[in-house]
């Protein structure tokens, strides 16, 4: 695990909003090709944790570094373009464009395509949208959608939609893709098949963070897990580490989080 | 990922819209949609009905004779070159900026005056711009118009939702307000003697002559229409509907958000400004009243008539209310009330507007139903 180029290091950020400070100085980094878990209980920090990376939200203290570069002031696109993309944890496709358009707009953002090149039909617009038509639809097969791919979006099974928000995420060519609870609402089988499509992601190169409440998928899918409470790591290492520490049995115990628990309970007791 | 595989790319694409035609087809619940029927048609066949449309549309000065088209109270080619061919020029740069892009813009009848003005200021006594030079008038009209439309989005755009309509309703009003207390500008009394476009090639065009004038402001709306439509199926047009339909998950997918909405902005208003242009080749005097904030809510009320996000709904909510006043003008002083309750049904029965902005996807109704479990997976699932 050491020696591995490091894609993103979280350099001892701080969060505060005014009176509330949502992290307090949390550490941590993601190496190049991992599958990183991010856990903890409800209002741990995890989302903001994610706004801070993807540039929604700038540190209040420290700094979030990508591939060794500081993110500085970038602006949030500019961060896509640089590798990061993300998901939502509430669905935020665009909701009037169809499965195939809202993946092209994530593959728009490496294209140049402007005015002039759009209406006089220059040779890179047509270029442009021919491969961005062709890899949205590649990218509609992989995550196995891509016989809806001509319906609104806001049309589509909310399963379709968990699914299109990772095509369209991977159509912006991350380096790394940012999973904010994917598996939310979905039953069993469905998180089963998820599972495979995370490892089916790495598998093709792509380093992936993991925000996820489901203690069974984030222990059946990651090579490392940073554990947040009240905006602080307690812990951070293998799944199997993490399983048996007792900060974090504890934090999840304490906290009131309808049936988390008792699925750590035991997990943990097997 | 594996390098894109082009065999498989058009047989899925033309599997899903054999399902799309099946579905609609089958579906019971369908009802019958005059749009719908025309994209169904071969192309062949949509060709030619929209060549014969286009041609009608051409000679509609010269067809006065018919029953019920033509307005009765004033002269038809008037009302079609001095208010539809604004409207509806007006109607289509308001829809870029509202239907595609979602930017409430409540002052958009700055960026007509704007056109209006400059066309005015370059044609009458400051500069004379006359034969040839009408044209380069006209050209840097629609320059000008749009490059304040820069100048005025680049501090706006930073505002959102109800805060930029606020702020575009107050710009309106400043420039009509400018308008009114510079001498330059005519002051009160505006700028009167604008001459009309000369004659060229085989179009003579004089001022008691409308026809022609039609026929060189339909062919200016038909230009704008096929530019448009160009934008719309490129990653510009991708990128405004992606800024209207959600702005921050639009920037966090890589869309340079503002950048977009002030070409938006500059595209509109561009637009507005030939509007104006064209306003003035009849209207020979204009003054700062005829841009006043009524203008502003008539023009996004065609827009939302004719059916928002759709350049076809914007043209005809721009011709009908250009054309509608003047057609039941026999009401007299009733026809506005009337062309009022005519839109108060609209927003009721038919809020999507006339041509709505999609119609080829299905219905969510149609869609097999995933049953999703919302429940928190108990322990014995394991």
């Amino acid at each position: 695990m050491s020696s591995v180029e490091k894609i993103l290091e979280v350099d001892h950020v701080t969060m505060r909003f005014g009176g509330v400070t949502a992290l307090v100085d949390v550490d941590f980094h993601i190496d190049k090709g991992e599958i990183l878990g991010l856990i903890g209980p409800n209002g741990a920090g995890k989302t903001t944790c994610f706004n801070v990376m993807t540039g929604v939200y700038r540190a209040t203290e420290g700094e979030i570094r990508f591939l060794g570069q500081p993110l500085g002031n970038k602006k949030r696109f500019q961060i896509t373009k640089a590798g990061i993309a993300r998901t939502f944890q509430n669905i935020r496709l665009f909701p009037e464009m169809t499965a195939l358009e809202n993946v092209m707009v994530g593959g728009d953002t490496h294209h140049k395509t402007g005015v002039l090149a759009a209406v006089l039909r220059l040779p890179i617009h047509r270029h442009e949208e021919k491969t961005g038509r062709a890899r949205a639809m590649e990218l509609l097969q992989f995550m196995g959608i891509a016989d809806r791919s001509d319906d609104l979006a806001r049309n589509l099974p909310y399963g379709y939609q968990r699914r299109l928000e990772i095509a369209r995420a991977l159509a912006t060519d991350p380096k790394l893709l940012c999973l904010d609870e994917p598996a939310a609402g979905f039953n069993p089988a469905e998180k089963e098949d998820l599972m495979g499509l995370i490892r089916k992601i790495r598998d093709q190169g792509y380093t992936v963070l993991l925000i996820e409440h489901d203690m069974r998928l984030v222990m059946g899918v990651t090579d490392r897990i940073v554990v947040l409470e009240f905006g602080k790591k307690i812990a951070e290492g293998s799944p199997s580490e993490i399983q048996n520490d007792p900060r974090v049995v504890e934090a999840y115990l304490g906290a009131p989080d309808d049936g988390t628990e008792a699925l750590v309970d035991e997990e943990v007791g097997s | 990922m594996s390098t894109p595989n082009n065999d498989t790319v058009p047989v899925d694409e033309s599997m899903a819209k054999e399902m799309i035609k099946a579905a609609t087809k089958s579906s019971p619940r369908h009802r019958f949609s005059p749009i719908d029927a025309f994209s169904n048609l071969p192309s062949q066949a949509r060709l030619a009905i929209s060549l014969v449309f286009l041609g009608f549309l051409y000679v509609l000065p010269w067809l006065t004779w018919l029953p019920v088209l033509p307005t009765t109270g004033s002269d038809f080619s008037t009302v079609l070159t001095t208010l539809v061919v604004p409207y509806v020029l007006i109607a289509l740069g308001l829809n870029v900026v509202v239907g595609q892009a979602g930017l409430l813009d409540l002052g958009y009848v700055g960026f007509f005056a704007i056109g209006a003005y400059t066309m005015g200021v370059l044609t009458t006594k400051h500069f004379q711009w006359d034969g040839i030079l009408w044209f380069a008038a006209l050209v840097v009209a629609v320059v000008v118009t749009s490059g304040l439309g820069v100048l005025i989005g680049a501090p706006t755009l930073r505002l959102r939702g109800d805060y930029l309509a606020i702020v575009t309703l107050g710009f309106g009003e400043i420039i009509r307000i400018v308008a009114k207390n510079t001498a330059w500008l005519g002051a009160a009394e505006g700028i009167s003697g604008i001459p009309s476009m000369p004659s060229f090639l085989w179009f003579k065009i004089d001022i008691l002559e409308a026809r022609w004038l039609w026929t060189v402001g339909l062919s200016a709306i038909l230009l704008v229409i096929f530019v448009l439509s160009l934008l719309e199926r490129s990653r510009v047009g991708r990128a405004w509907t992606a800024v209207r339909e959600d702005e921050d998950a639009a920037e966090l997918m890589g869309v340079p958000t503002f950048k977009f909405k002030l070409l938006a902005f500059a595209i509109g208003a561009a637009i507005g400004g030939l509007g104006g242009v064209f306003y003035t080749t009849r209207n020979s005097a204009i003054y700062e009243n005829q841009f006043a904030i009524q203008q502003s809510i008539l023009f996004l009320a065609a827009v939302v008539l004719g059916g928002l996000g759709n350049r076809y709904g914007a043209v005809l909510g721009g011709f009908l209310v250009a054309y509608l006043p003047e057609r039941l003008r026999f009401l007299a002083d009733k026809r506005y009330f009337a062309f009022g309750i005519v839109l108060v049904f609209m927003m009721i029965f038919r809020p999507q507007g006339l041509l709505p902005r999609r119609t080829k996807a299905r219905t969510a109704t149609d869609a097999p139903q995933v049953t999703v479990s919302t429940s928190v997976p108990s322990g014995g699932a394991s």
